[in-house]
């Protein structure tokens, strides 16, 4: 193959948007991906969050999210030896811009990053009078926005704040785990901007996702337990006084 | 931009739910308490509210054709609400909404309403001219029968109807109770007691509503009251009243005894944001004061004059609709304020001009008013018995 360097002028720009154009996926570019194979989860590691505030920014920008509202967000937890069940939480936008500097040196910091807990029996689902929004058959959490009422009722059901009312749309507005890449064989765009691996998709249905050695060695916990959501957001190290 | 203070969820900032949400269960309440209120006298034969019979009818339907529209116009895509008839989830409480407003519209109050004034309507079709004569024309739906054999048959469907309208209000409201207390997500909210506290509170605001009303046509036309009606309807609102205190209490006890993860949070909220509409405006001024002044009616009633009598019973009627209201109040917006990681609160003001601010709020409270006096005036409810009150009761 006879390649000048007028030609590899132009074909090194074609290649580079053509690999864009593969990494943004497209449904016909990714024929093989069968729902029934996977069921998505997520595992959070709370010692590894710096909160930096990437997967915030990269969520936002990955999914349109609009100012003031989250689909996934970190929160500062402060926590003193003589006040363990009365944390003091932060999340300054959302922990979007990061964190302002720790003044204090009492008790203990970490951060939690929050998102759809991708609830097997999930609350939100349950009360949609329409059902426009659902749980998929690999396990995220949806929501058709062309046949949604907009009345929040989804909103109020969710325990962990996840979901809001989109202000242009005036549809619920949520995670979907960056349904649009993990079915083109990407990850979340939160999980690819962290820094230091502290969010993990799994795929709880392959039993080669390392997900299970880890939860064979490892002691995981899912926030507010007592709801029986059958949450699929498994978080490591995660302190009693997170809410 | 809203006041908060300690830690909400980034989402909770601003309530979903807004003053219009707090109307529909309370207009709903109407409904279905005015109701009850009217099958006092068609199935328990209480003889003494015959001269609110019609008139109660007429209320409920008059704030059944207003109750869906704060609804319609809280959601965000209302043009999309007919799905909750076509495609309904059969797992959402919501979703029975439609389902149970049609049967309770067409089925139970039109019906009722209807075979109650056949003889009126015919009668009406066969005088009135114009367009009015047309109207009662087509409300006949044809059927000029009013000899005896067919009036005693639309009594005793109307009869069945009623029968089955009690039940069905009862289900109208404990269901809009239910869709607030099976939220498992919002402790203010989660409480099987939900449905029954909206029930009697409902049958309290429904009845105080047509005694209110009932008086103030009386002035209207300038016709003397029926003080024994008006005394009766006085007697039931306060024992019904009694047994939704009862309820309420029950579950304020339950809740500061148990005291869970979320009581620390929710008794805050009660002793600052909460504490003019729930304890000063909810429990003192609209239940307390008003179950007192009705146990004194009930206990030495027959001591006071009956101006004195009627006076009474208006300001109780008037402090119980208030008090309901705030109940309402407390519900669906106290049920927001707080967040669900219990560690912070957020705030409510009102707009005035928005799509679910004050003006139209006040607009929606005030339409059913409009509708009952364009009922009235097709289907007048008075009958010569207002006349002639029953004298030295």
């Amino acid at each position: 193959m006879n390649i000048s360097r007028r030609h590899m002028l132009v074909l090194l720009p074609a290649a580079a948007v053509a690999w864009e154009s593969v990494l943004a996926g497209t449904p016909e570019n990714s024929p093989n991906y069968n729902m029934s194979e996977h069921w998505w989860g997520m595992l959070i590691q709370i010692p590894k969050c710096i909160g930096c505030g990437n997967c915030v920014r990269a969520c936002a920008t990955e999914n349109d999210v609009p100012d003031g509202f989250f689909r996934t967000w970190v929160e500062r937890y402060h926590v003193t030896d003589y006040n363990l069940t009365e944390p003091e939480v932060i999340s300054p936008n959302g922990g979007k811009d990061g964190f302002p500097i720790v003044q204090e040196d009492a008790g203990k910091y970490f951060y939690v990053p929050k998102m759809c807990n991708a609830c097997a029996d999930s609350p939100c689902t349950q009360v949609c009078p329409v059902g426009a929004t659902f749980v998929s058959p690999d396990g995220a959490v949806l929501v058709d926005q062309s046949y949604c009422l907009g009345c929040a009722y989804c909103v109020q059901a969710c325990p962990y704040g996840c979901r809001y009312i989109h202000p242009q749309k005036h549809v619920a507005d949520k995670c979907t785990l960056c349904y649009h890449r993990i079915t083109k064989g990407l990850t979340t765009a939160c999980v690819e901007n962290c820094p230091t691996g502290a969010r993990q998709l799994v795929n709880l249905k392959d039993p080669k996702d390392p997900i299970h050695a880890f939860l064979k060695t490892h002691t995981v916990q899912v926030l507010k337990p007592q709801m029986a959501t059958n949450s699929k957001a498994f978080y490591y190290g995660l302190d009693g006084s997170v809410r | 931009m809203t006041g908060v203070e300690g830690y909400m969820y980034p989402n909770e900032m601003e309530l979903q739910w807004s003053i219009l949400i707090v109307l529909y269960p309370f207009i709903t309440g109407l409904v279905a308490g005015a109701f009850i209120l009217a099958s006092l006298e068609r199935v328990f034969l209480v003889e003494a509210v015959k001269p609110i019979y019609r008139l109660a009818l007429l209320t409920a339907l008059a704030f059944l054709i207003d109750a869906p529209l704060p609804l319609q116009l809280h959601l965000g895509h209302p043009e999309r609400s007919p799905e909750m008839y076509l495609t309904p989830h059969p797992t959402s409480a919501m979703a029975m909404f439609g389902y149970v407003y049609l049967w309770y519209l067409m089925v139970v109050l039109v019906f009722e309403i209807w075979l109650d004034y056949r003889k009126d309507i015919v009668i009406f079709a066969q005088t009135t001219k114009g367009l009015k004569g047309l109207i009662y024309k087509f409300l006949t739906m044809g059927s000029y029968n009013i000899s005896p054999r067919a009036l005693a048959i639309d009594n005793k469907i109307g009869w069945i109807i009623t029968l089955i309208g009690i039940p069905s209000a009862f289900f109208l409201h404990g269901y809009v109770g239910f869709i607030f207390g099976s939220i498992k997500a919002n402790p203010w909210w989660s409480s099987p007691l939900m449905p029954v506290v909206f029930i009697f509170s409902a049958m309290v605001s429904g009845i105080a509503a047509v005694m209110l009303i009932y008086m103030a046509t009386c002035k209207l036309r300038k016709v003397a009251i029926d003080v024994r009606c008006v005394d009766t309807i006085a007697m039931y609102m306060f024992y019904i009243f009694i047994i939704d205190f009862a309820l309420e209490m029950l579950d304020l006890i339950h809740r500061i005894y148990e005291s869970d993860e979320s009581f620390r949070s929710l008794n805050f909220m009660v002793h600052t944001q909460l504490y003019i509409p729930h304890i000063v405006i909810q429990i003192c001024l609209g239940t307390v004061t008003p179950l007192v002044i009705l146990f004194i009616l009930q206990v030495s009633g027959k001591k006071f004059a009956e101006k004195v009598r009627l006076r009474l019973c208006t300001i109780s009627g008037a402090l119980a609709m208030i008090g309901i209201f705030a109940m309402r109040w407390n519900v669906v917006i106290g049920g927001q304020l707080f967040s669900k990681s219990f560690l912070g609160f957020t705030t409510y003001k009102v707009a005035l001009v928005t799509k679910e601010g004050l003006i139209v709020a006040v607009a929606l409270a005030l339409l059913p008013f409009l509708f009952l006096w364009i009922l009235i005036k097709f289907l007048p409810p008075w009958e010569e018995s207002h006349h002639t009150p029953a004298a030295g009761d």
